[in-house]
């Protein structure tokens, strides 16, 4: 399928919860409701025409301070997604409110979501609910905050020895 | 004068001029500096001509620790620890920027030099460094060495 028909699929299946599409040649997005997004992911792995079965990615965006988004949410999870039988691609976002950052987790969909989650959850604070161990990936246990939110002041180092430069 | 001082002096010249050219390196590689460190290892710049030409890798047998790369802030007591591993005399070179002030790393993961975590002997700069500055860097070490108080 080409994006435009991936797109037209996947409105047309969620039409509540698909919020805004956007298509460019290799750039298809989808903006579905946090609340559709589980139902989403599942249709677009089982799916015989969409058969998205590789997760490549799984990233969120922190707006908090981007010109236009001040009614928006906070955050937007971002899942890449591409399958091998047909060739194709799509990008599924969803936006997190900040005062209950929670997503639902994709891990029984795709196992590689365990560390990708992790990994947004120690860099952006977005809890995945029921995911199997939600622990920081790449930092420290003893670090505090989440380095790429916006309001992580950037002077701000968190040594484990030396001095606190 | 007595005689004990004039034969201590050779002494502490003899094992300078040994320990300069005996030098056997831990190369703590993390990063891109690496490249750079492994092209001046091998035969093109050719390190063995200084007697550094044996990196140990294991700290208990080796003298100098060449810090090559970006340092994080999870990284550092690894670090420390393989410092503290190494057996007296020991030596330390900070090999490239990041190394040196945490280079152009200016965020809340990269240690801002790892002179706050280690005594450092000879800085070599760059990003990364010629293998030309890294070879004046080891001619400088090698001074440092034979100059120094040796201890026995």
């Amino acid at each position: 399928m080409n994006g435009p028909d991936i797109l037209a699929r996947l409105t047309e299946r969620f039409d509540a919860g698909v919020l805004a599409s956007h298509g460019e040649p290799g750039d298809d997005a989808l903006l579905v409701s946090l609340a559709a997004l589980p139902e989403v992911l599942r249709f677009c792995r089982d799916d015989a025409a969409l058969r998205f079965d590789m997760l490549m990615d799984l990233t969120a965006v922190d707006y908090l301070t981007y010109p236009g988004r001040e009614e928006a949410p906070r955050f937007e999870v971002v899942y890449h997604l591409y399958s091998v039988p047909h060739n194709h691609r799509v990008r599924i976002k969803a936006g997190v409110e900040e005062d209950d950052p929670v997503v639902p987790t994709a891990v029984p969909l795709w196992p590689i979501a365990n560390w990708l989650e992790r990994e947004v959850w120690d860099m952006f604070g977005l809890r995945f609910a029921e995911h199997p161990d939600l622990r920081r990936l790449l930092l420290y246990e003893q670090f505090e905050g989440h380095p790429l939110r916006k309001d992580y002041p950037v002077s701000r180092r968190q040594p484990l020895i030396g001095p606190r430069n | 004068m007595g005689l004990a001082d004039f034969f201590t002096t050779k002494l502490d010249a003899a094992l300078g001029w040994a320990r300069k050219y005996s030098i056997f390196q831990y190369p703590f590689v993390t990063a891109c500096c690496g490249m750079e460190y492994m092209a001046t290892a091998c035969s093109h710049y050719d390190v063995d001509r200084f007697g550094a030409g044996l990196p140990r890798f294991s700290p208990r047998q080796a003298d100098v620790l060449f810090v090559v790369g970006t340092i994080s802030h999870k990284m550092a007591p690894v670090l420390r620890r393989v410092y503290d591993q190494m057996t007296e005399p020991k030596w330390v070179v900070a090999f490239g920027v990041c190394t040196c002030t945490g280079g152009f790393y200016d965020n809340y993961a990269t240690v801002q030099g790892i002179d706050t975590i280690l005594p450092v002997d000879v800085y070599i700069p760059g990003c990364p460094p010629r293998p030309e500055s890294v070879l004046d860097g080891l001619m400088k070490l090698q001074d440092k060495i034979a100059a120094g108080r040796q201890r026995y």
